[in-house]
């Protein structure tokens, strides 16, 4: 007998919560105890008074899954509120990621020549490295991590992705 | 405002919830709060032995009263101990408060002496928990807690307060009204929604109720609703294990249990089926069956008031997110003002008839052995004098047969455990329940493996001169573990003998009970009476039938009409897709 493997897409979700103790754990052990799949999770509360956090995740399952994902989120008693925002879009999506690169002569010159296209800054440099800050969607920043292993990669830092509708409306 | 301990607050705000009962432990952490308890004499503290025992007489109580069950325990093992009741309590959405003490708030994360981490393990096993690290929030926790333990879907909530915060002082006044931020369960079905339910339902020829705990958890209201409703439609009822007595059995409308082991009727009703009325229950896989053969041709409604149950295993057309009371009093007057009548459901009826004369819950009759099913059959008949009667279960083929064979008539009747299906509940939710209805009578259906895993509550029992009432069918196995390894493993019975089993006799004389044992066909009922008519606290070892097998069963992974009536059906070895599923 084998494991049968399912169809999954990627969903991004964002969710209103109570900044209190514990609530990081609360969301991310959901997940875990009921096979979820988190491809990224970010938090960072945005209230004046601290008592509200955003938490963005990215996620991938089934469609049948992710709908099980918002409704046991939703459940939780600090949940104030999910929104798919892959499924409510359309939607601005960013990631930042720092990116070490090393490297002389004709490297470095193409390292700063690929971040140039990329729009990635130089925030740190000595003669043999860089470190660049790089804002996208994953998908720009996964092209341009795998550009740069092929000049001389040291380590990569990464947010994961937050999200907003797009429009005057909140989410 | 004068201050008071945090000790003294908790309990100020126990005696203002209306708390009567609380089953607990004393232990280092939570001594500030037993020193508060003394003071209070309108709180009545039952002292367990265990703090599962704790957990499941809470569930015992908060079942059949439809109040909250309170524990209060210790840290470290008094939490850890409580956690398959917390669970267990999750699972069958029972409304439950966890105290659990803990060590102080500056020794939190030093490994201090009896520290846990309490919120950490109960997180992902309770409805909500805290953490309290002042007492000035103490009240507004306690009280939160309770409205989130018995409002939307029910649940256990814990509440984990550092010893420093019960001696802590703050002021307290009863918080008077809130509303929470974010916890706002949806308890009024969409109109919209009933008004598209309640045509299906005119309009269905084979139409089947499939109701569960839901109906139980929304109160007693509910069940009378569900009844009327039925009555209007003519459609027949079945139930999941959980809402067994929300209707009533002796209703000719009553198809019976339904799924691994509910009747051929029930099953078939559900697989031929053209409406589903999914009411209170959650598509378990013990009620499914094998989930792309089961009732494929029916729509299905749905009405839960807990959204994440609706298309979780099972897709259906109408959900309706609601209590469910007040969505069937919705259903009731859309009914009645639309002015539907009950449809033609003769052929329909004539179907169900021809499935019920298969008879499924026959039994083969013994007069060498007490067959396991008539002892219920006979505690059934025995117990139809009593004014009241609790029935609570542990686990297994007891379980099952109870369910079968005894007729319930009214919710709150019987309690057992559903979702986790823990062995060990059964016995502590009998002194719980027996608690909270001392006129009751209350009988624990147990089986010998089974009563063993909290037997030590009989010390509580005869502490409270509680008149519980076990009765133990011993078979000397395991026997749904048996019954399993015949199914599945070709009999090569892996442990699931139970030797060196205690004289149970003797062991009721030991705490001041009274035992009985009953050894043949012959002494039965006179053994059951006398059960019942022996006051006080009575352990019957009643010797069943070694080997009998509980039927009818749906093989896991099979569907509804693959249904097994009786042992001869049994063929070769599981293929391990079957062996796989639970």
């Amino acid at each position: 007998m084998h494991i049968q493997e399912e169809y999954s897409e990627r969903h991004v979700l964002s969710l209103m919560v109570t900044n209190e103790a514990g609530i990081l754990a609360r969301i991310a052990g959901l997940f875990t105890a009921r096979g979820y799949n988190i491809d990224s999770l970010t938090v960072a509360d945005i209230t004046p008074d601290h008592a509200i956090s955003r938490i963005t995740i990215v996620t991938n399952g089934p469609p049948k899954v992710i709908d099980q994902i918002i409704a046991q989120l939703d459940r939780l008693v600090p949940v104030h509120k999910v929104t798919d925002l892959t499924a409510n879009g359309p939607f601005v999506e960013r990631e930042l990621a720092l990116v070490k690169v090393s490297g002389t002569g004709e490297d470095r010159i193409e390292a700063l020549r690929l971040a140039d296209v990329f729009r990635a800054k130089v925030v740190d440099t000595t003669i043999e490295s860089f470190i660049f800050e790089i804002t996208g969607t994953t998908d720009k920043i996964d092209n341009f991590v795998a550009l740069m292993r092929q000049i001389g990669l040291v380590e990569v830092g990464r947010t994961g992705v937050v999200g907003l509708i797009r429009g005057k409306e909140p989410n | 405002m004068a201050e008071k301990s945090g000790a003294d607050i908790l309990v100020e705000c126990l005696i203002d919830l209306g708390v009567e009962v609380v089953f607990g432990y004393p232990g280092g952490a939570v001594l500030p709060i037993y020193d508060a308890l003394f003071d209070h004499p309108k709180i009545r503290h039952v002292l367990v032995r265990h703090e599962q025992g704790a957990t499941h007489m809470a569930e015992g109580y908060a079942r059949s009263t439809g109040k909250p069950g309170v524990v209060l325990v210790t840290s470290g093992p008094g939490a850890t101990n409580a956690v398959t009741g917390i669970t267990d309590a999750l699972m069958d959405s029972i409304p439950m408060i966890v105290i659990t003490g803990q060590v102080p708030t500056q020794l939190i994360g030093t490994d201090a002496f009896q520290e846990a981490d309490t919120v950490g393990i109960t997180r992902h096993c309770s409805k909500h928990n805290y953490l309290v690290k002042d007492p000035a929030k103490l009240a507004s926790v306690v009280h939160e807690a309770f409205h989130i333990a018995t409002t939307g879907r029910p649940g256990p909530v814990v509440i984990d307060i550092p010893k420093n915060v019960q001696i802590a002082t703050a002021p307290y006044a009863p918080p008077l009204s809130f509303e929470h931020a974010s916890y706002k369960p949806q308890t009024q079905a969409d109109a919209s929604a009933i008004a598209t339910a309640v045509e299906m339902l005119a309009k269905a020829e084979r139409p089947v109720f499939y109701t569960g705990g839901g109906v139980i958890n929304s109160g007693p209201k509910a069940s009378l609703l569900l009844r009327e409703l039925a009555e209007l439609t003519g459609a027949p009822v079945t139930s999941t294990l959980m809402g067994l007595g929300a209707f009533p059995a002796s209703s000719p409308q009553w198809l019976g249990m339904l799924g691994m082991h509910g009747t051929y009727e029930a099953n078939w009703a559900m697989n031929k089926a053209d409406l589903i009325v999914c009411i209170g229950a959650r598509f378990d896989d013990r009620v499914t069956g094998r989930l792309d053969a089961f009732s494929p041709n029916s729509k299905k409604i749905h009405i839960d008031i807990d959204r994440s149950s609706i298309n979780k295993t099972v897709e259906v057309d109408l959900p309706i997110v609601a209590d469910v009371g007040n969505a069937l009093t919705d259903m009731i007057t859309a009914w009645k003002t639309h002015g539907h009548k009950a449809a033609d459901l003769s052929e329909w009826w004539a179907r169900i008839e021809g499935w019920r004369a298969r008879n499924s819950l026959a039994y083969p009759e013994s007069r060498e052995e007490i067959m396991p099913q008539e002892a219920i059959a006979e505690l059934y008949r025995a117990s139809k004098a009593a004014k009241d009667v609790i029935i609570t279960t542990e686990v297994g083929q007891h379980q099952m047969w109870a369910a079968q064979h005894f007729g319930f008539e009214a919710p709150n009747k019987w309690l057992t455990s559903g979702g986790l299906g823990t062995m060990g509940y059964g016995f502590p939710a009998a002194i719980g329940a027996q608690v909270g209805n001392p006129d009751s009578l209350v009988v624990c259906v147990a089986g010998d493996a089974s009563i063993q895993m909290n037997i030590q509550e009989m010390g509580t029992a005869t502490q409270y001169r509680l008149p519980v009432k076990v009765l133990i069918l011993n078979n000397e196995y395991m026997g749904m573990v048996r019954q399993w390894q015949e199914l599945t493993y070709e009999s090569r019975y892996s442990n699931s003998y139970s030797d060196s089993l205690p004289d149970f006799v003797k062991m009721a004389e030991a705490y001041g009970w009274t035992g009985i044992r009953i050894e043949g066909p012959q002494e039965l009922a006179a053994g059951i009476a006398q059960m019942i008519d022996t006051p006080g606290p009575v352990i019957v070892d009643c010797r069943v039938a070694k080997l009998s097998n509980c039927f009818p069963m749906i093989p896991s992974g099979a569907a509804h009409t693959d249904m097994l009536l009786d042992p001869n059906q049994i063929a070769g070895i599981m293929s391990d897709e079957a062996k796989a599923l639970v």
